[in-house]
């Protein structure tokens, strides 16, 4: 029986990787135009992309609302999934290396309840009035995202010992009396109309979406993207735990301190264009580990990608699956998501 | 390449744990450290590959201070192999091995012929080549071991440095991964609880307790009957190893030491 040599080994996962990447960028296009011409008035996808030519040619725009709908509503709507999916992904990925539990996610950590809080505190206030393309929104998430994510790290490290369990406790924990503080604040607002509209955006929503938006996110995604890339190696030492990782010539102390801030700001721009989408994070890692295995130098690149596959489609799901008003993107992954985290539970207690 | 620790002293949480330890190990030799639990082997290997920093004293590799190179210089003179046994995360025997490299690679550098010849390499060395695809949790207690002394070997290190390495494994495993020392020999410094297989793979010992050097020596020199009551509390006898000619320690398992030491 013929024996792979490991030279054959690596090209052959390498390049599974980028069949794996390639595929997914495909269905990413794919699904883009499929977003892009269904909803309360389908376009046919000729036009779609006719009427995307059109405005990237400078051509004057057909006559008719499409060309509208679909350069002015869609189009970035579906960007704003397929980035928010990708940095879900990013960041998932990251965080369960980071904390080295396969089930962490930054929503289950209750970094995304702080982001909330923070956003939630920024819009009651009057300081994330979209000022600066929402930076004072993002930057209000990303400050919740950090104090609540090193609440949490330092609670489930409190005397030195380090237990998956008990970061997951403190994560569910921390992460349900930042809720009840944002639900509170919530309820301070008289103005219902502005409740109902936080409360909407609380359980993840990409209904805001508008060209102006989305340069924050895009740079955010692509950054966080290439610091992560370039820590690939480091994430993967610290899979074996710190002390390898610090015989390996990592400064763990920093590589950690890098992740969190990345992590946090990433999460908080993320939360503030389209609140708190669960399961995301947590699910697409774990799916594309079992696809192209653990090495973060593969792994990160194809769960961006999955992310932002897996969110253009839940998005097209929560916009049509009614007929009469469109789901919260939450509800639809909390719909996928919880039972896919049973399983993996149930998964792993077998192991 | 020599080892050298100079005065050593750690404080973990405000308590001295380590106490002025020198120890040494000469060009290619493999020097051992034993003691009982708590007796500070694992802090003293910790500050060699610089996860702990040492309250004060120096690791001197070659002379110059492991303190004064950067965290990626010192890794690549020395590797580590830490009681840390693996992950969850899916990442295959190759990968494992693969990450020795990370001490020579920048940031988006991928892997070069170089690489693959070394990573091929030590999986031949220690036997596991041929299942290089195989998921690193799959493995037994004892090919784990082997494919993280690989990673070790990938290092390319001139000290090589590991903390009980054959904790919790089989007889036959044990004998394997130490043989493995002896066949690929460089500058070595293993915490082993095991004295027997201290006595035999070891060229010197150095014996800690309570955080302070209290012998050192060849195996035959160090492992005596006084000794072992003295520091460890156990009655034994100590041998000619009838195959191999080692010390042989013969441990009665019925008492502990009395006060007077039985030889």
């Amino acid at each position: 029986m013929a024996v792979l040599s490991p030279r054959r080994e690596r090209d052959t996962s390498a390049v599974r990787a980028g069949l794996v990447a390639a595929a997914l960028a495909v269905a990413l296009l794919v699904l883009l135009t499929v977003a892009v011409s269904l909803g309360s008035s389908n376009i046919p996808v000729g036009q779609v992309w006719a009427a995307v030519g059109r405005k990237l040619t400078g051509a004057a725009p057909a006559a008719g609302t499409s060309d509208v709908i679909v350069w002015q509503l869609r189009v970035p709507r579906a960007l704003l999934a397929a980035l928010v999916g990708a940095g879900l992904g990013l960041v998932g990925t990251a965080v369960q290396a980071l904390v080295r539990n396969p089930l962490a996610d930054p929503y289950l950590l209750g970094i995304s309840s702080g982001a909330s809080l923070g956003a939630v505190a920024a819009i009651v206030f009057g300081a994330g009035a979209g000022g600066l393309l929402g930076l004072g929104l993002s930057g209000a998430a990303f400050v919740g995202a950090l104090l609540s994510f090193s609440l949490v790290w330092t609670m489930a490290r409190r005397g030195g010992g380090f237990s998956p369990l008990r970061l997951v406790l403190a994560g569910v924990g921390i992460g349900q009396f930042l809720s009840g503080i944002t639900s509170f604040l919530v309820l301070q607002t008289a103005d219902e109309q502005q409740t109902r509209g936080v409360l909407f955006w609380l359980m993840g929503n990409l209904g805001g979406a508008k060209w102006s938006l989305l340069t924050v996110p895009a740079l955010a995604v692509v950054l966080v993207g290439l610091l992560l890339q370039s820590r690939a190696r480091g994430l993967n030492a610290l899979l074996m735990g710190d002390e390898t990782a610090a015989g390996l010539g990592i400064d763990v102390t920093r590589l950690r301190r890098e992740l969190f801030v990345a992590t946090s700001l990433l999460t908080g721009v993320l939360v503030a264009v389209s609140g708190a989408i669960g399961f995301v994070g947590l699910m697409v890692p774990h799916v594309c580990r079992l696809v192209v295995g653990g090495d973060h130098r593969r792994l990160l690149p194809v769960a961006a990608l999955f992310g932002a596959v897996l969110l253009v489609a839940v998005d097209v799901v929560a916009r049509t699956a009614l007929e009469t008003q469109e789901l919260p993107v939450g509800v639809v992954t909390a719909f996928i998501g919880a039972p896919t985290l049973l399983y993996l539970l149930d998964r792993r207690l077998e192991k | 390449m020599r080892l050298d620790v100079e005065d050593l002293r750690v404080t973990l949480s405000g308590r001295e744990v380590v106490s002025g330890v020198h120890l040494f190990a000469g060009d290619g030799e493999i020097v051992g450290l034993v003691g009982p639990n708590g007796s500070g082997k694992s802090t003293v290997l910790r500050t060699v590959y610089r996860h702990l920093r040492p309250s004060s004293g120096r690791v001197l590799l070659d002379g110059d201070d492991v303190r004064e190179l950067t965290a990626r210089q010192a890794a690549r003179h020395v590797a580590a192999l830490p009681q840390e046994r693996g992950t969850d995360f899916e990442l295959s025997v190759r990968e494992v091995v693969a990450m020795g490299r990370t001490p020579y690679k920048s940031a988006f550098a991928g892997e070069d012929p170089e690489d693959r010849r070394i990573i091929t390499t030590a999986l031949e060395q220690v036997g596991m080549a041929a299942d290089a695809g195989r998921g690193f949790s799959t493995l037994s207690g004892g090919e784990r071991q082997r494919v993280l002394l690989a990673r070790a070997f990938t290092q390319q290190p001139d000290v090589l440095v590991l903390d009980e390495p054959t904790n919790h494994l089989d007889v036959r495993h044990q004998v394997e991964l130490l043989s493995l020392l002896r066949e690929h020999r460089r500058t070595t410094f293993v915490a082993l609880h095991d004295l027997n297989a201290a006595a035999s793979v070891c060229d010197r010992l150095h014996v800690l307790d309570n955080g302070a050097v209290v012998a050192s020596g060849t195996p035959r020199e160090v492992l005596t009957g006084e000794l072992l009551a003295e520091v460890f509390g156990v009655r034994a006898a100590v041998v000619d190893h009838p195959l191999t000619g080692d010390p042989l320690i013969a441990f009665d398992h019925r008492a502990p030491a009395t006060a007077v030491p039985l030889t």
